[in-house]
């Protein structure tokens, strides 16, 4: 595969509800970022891809609105609807065809604008679900009472994921939720959806996100460039059945093989050795321990033991959402598209205070779409 | 020195989306909720392939894309696989339904089907838990035409 990197990212603040912008507003700030930090102009790139979901902008063809936002006049600009992971490898096939040098992808969502519970209820299909009125929360609670029944996890292992991030963002000024907890507040906070509590479930929130991805052609000629560029050693995606019947909710198939794929592409062979950090779409709190599995960094059914090892800490082996992850601020769309861009950050040690306390070569960062995690992107990136 | 944005009221413009929809059912769906509508019925087709049994009915196999053609009857009963009780207020479902969601291991059939559960105490509700489906005295050729499935055998 050519040589491809990630050489400049930019991320808004994550915050509850961002009056002061609108969504093409945030996206402007996140593309000027991230052009700043790769030290480039807006001519220099020559397609974007836009990452937004129509539902959640409340207008059809959402991504047409950001056009002013991200500089996409007279450029080729496509746009993914899912999560940024999925609009970033969009990207970098778009790089690998020849076509282009300079790949602009910009996410957005804004949580705040509309009622959650009504937009992820349109997630499912309208004639034989929608009318239960299932949305994200209790679907993703059907689907942590099968993996808790499966496999003996109980609520307090779920919470160890909760207090984890929670504390981990203490050190993100980008995050959202940010709070030293414990197991117990996490237990005796409101019960959303059994056995689902509202420490389990990530906010509501207002977010946007942009990265440039660049060919070999491009980077051999990059001349003071600000930010070191993050290698793409290996990324796919592959997607589960859509109805929630249909799965083995309980395990993850698709993100199986999608770690697979990409660590054959990346060379890592010892996935908990090989790979320093990850960050992870913890969507909820379960969702870390049971990605855990279908990344291989433990073995199937062994999630909990694998957090109570302290190997995810930000002090541990393989530290596991040293930004707070999702559950510290999930702007939808935009969350797996920040994953990537924290694992660059570590990777160039230019997370901040949340910096890992040792040289990160290789990390991974994954992505969602679709309801309880029905198909899944990893990317692994490196320093080299 | 001040900056204008010191002084802004930010305004938010309130308005609303509600479109109307029809969506076609298709032949095959609609087979399945005629049978919920005229005979208090859940009908499902099995995959000649892969012996897999789906309810509500699909056209194709998702796995191999052959048409499934072979139609049975399913008993109405089945196995709660998991369950979750909504504990907040959501414009995504009327204030009277139940708030008891179950994937539901239908008898007769080789997949879930996410359903309500009612006419039971959530705190005993179980996995493995026997359920039977309870339908509306009027119907109309509608998911819900089932109103909830209540546990089995307590008539």
């Amino acid at each position: 595969m050519e040589k491809t990197a990630i050489i400049g990212v930019g991320q808004t603040k994550q915050v509850r509800n961002n009056l002061k912008q609108n969504f093409a507003e945030m996206v402007y700030e996140a593309t000027t970022a991230a052009l700043n930090d790769a030290g480039l102009e807006i001519k220099d790139i020559d397609n974007v891809i836009t990452v937004s979901n129509d539902f959640w902008d409340g207008r059809t063809i959402s991504s047409m609105a950001v056009q002013d936002a991200c500089g996409a006049y007279e450029k080729n600009v496509s746009t993914v609807e899912g999560d940024g992971t999925f609009g970033a490898y969009y990207a970098l096939t778009r790089i690998l065809s020849g076509s282009y040098k300079n790949t602009l992808v910009v996410a957005h969502s804004k949580g705040s604008e509309s009622d959650t519970n009504l937009i992820t209820n349109g997630m499912f299909e309208p004639i034989f679900t929608r009318p239960l009125g299932l949305d994200a929360i209790t679907s993703s609670a059907l689907q942590a009472r099968a993996y808790m029944e499966e496999f003996g996890i109980t609520e307090q292992d779920l919470a160890l994921v909760s207090v984890k991030n929670h504390g981990n963002a203490l050190k993100n000024p980008n995050a959202q939720i940010a709070k030293n907890i414990t197991v117990d507040d996490v237990m005796k906070s409101r019960r959303l959806s059994d056995p689902l509590k509202l420490y389990d479930v990530s906010p509501i929130t207002d977010g946007a996100a942009a990265m440039i991805i660049s060919g070999e052609s491009f980077l051999n000629k990059i001349k003071g460039g600000k930010a070191k560029p993050v290698y793409v050693k290996g990324t796919a995606f592959y997607s589960d059945a859509y109805d929630l019947g249909l799965r083995d909710l309980a395990r993850s198939p698709a993100l199986i093989a999608a770690a697979k794929k990409t660590y054959e592409m990346a060379g890592i062979k010892n996935p908990v050795k090989d790979i320093h950090l990850a960050e992870i779409y913890d969507a909820f709190s379960y969702m870390e321990l049971m990605w855990y599995e279908g990344l291989g960094l433990c073995p199937e059914g062994k999630g909990a033991e694998f957090i109570k090892s302290g190997a995810t800490q930000m002090t541990g082996s393989l530290p596991v959402n040293a930004s707070g992850g999702v559950l510290s601020a999930h702007a939808v769309i935009t969350a797996g598209l920040i994953r990537m861009i924290e694992a660059c950050l570590q990777i160039r040690g230019d997370a901040g205070a949340h910096q890992i306390d040792k040289k990160i070569e290789t990390a991974i960062a994954h992505g969602i779409n679709g309801p309880c995690g029905q198909a899944h992107c990893v990317w692994a990136l490196g320093a080299n | 020195m001040s900056d204008w944005r010191d002084n802004v009221e930010l305004l938010v413009h309130k308005s609303k989306i509600k479109v109307p929809y029809a969506w076609s059912v298709g032949e095959t769906g609609s087979r399945f909720l005629k049978g919920l509508r005229d005979d208090k019925k859940l009908v499902a087709n099995k995959c000649p392939h892969t012996g897999q049994i789906f309810c509500p009915p699909k056209l194709n196999s998702p796995y191999t894309l052959e048409p499934i053609t072979e139609w049975l009857e399913l008993p109405g009963t089945g196995t709660v696989q998991s369950f979750t009780q909504r504990s907040y207020e959501s414009l995504a479902a009327p204030a009277d339904q139940p708030r008891i969601y179950a994937l539901i291991r239908l008898d007769g059939c080789t997949q879930a089907l996410p359903h309500l559960l009612g006419e039971v105490d959530y705190a005993s509700v179980k996995i493995g838990m026997k359920v039977a489906a309870v339908f509306r005295e009027e119907r109309q050729g509608h998911i819900l035409d089932i109103a909830y499935f209540r546990p089995a055998g307590e008539k």
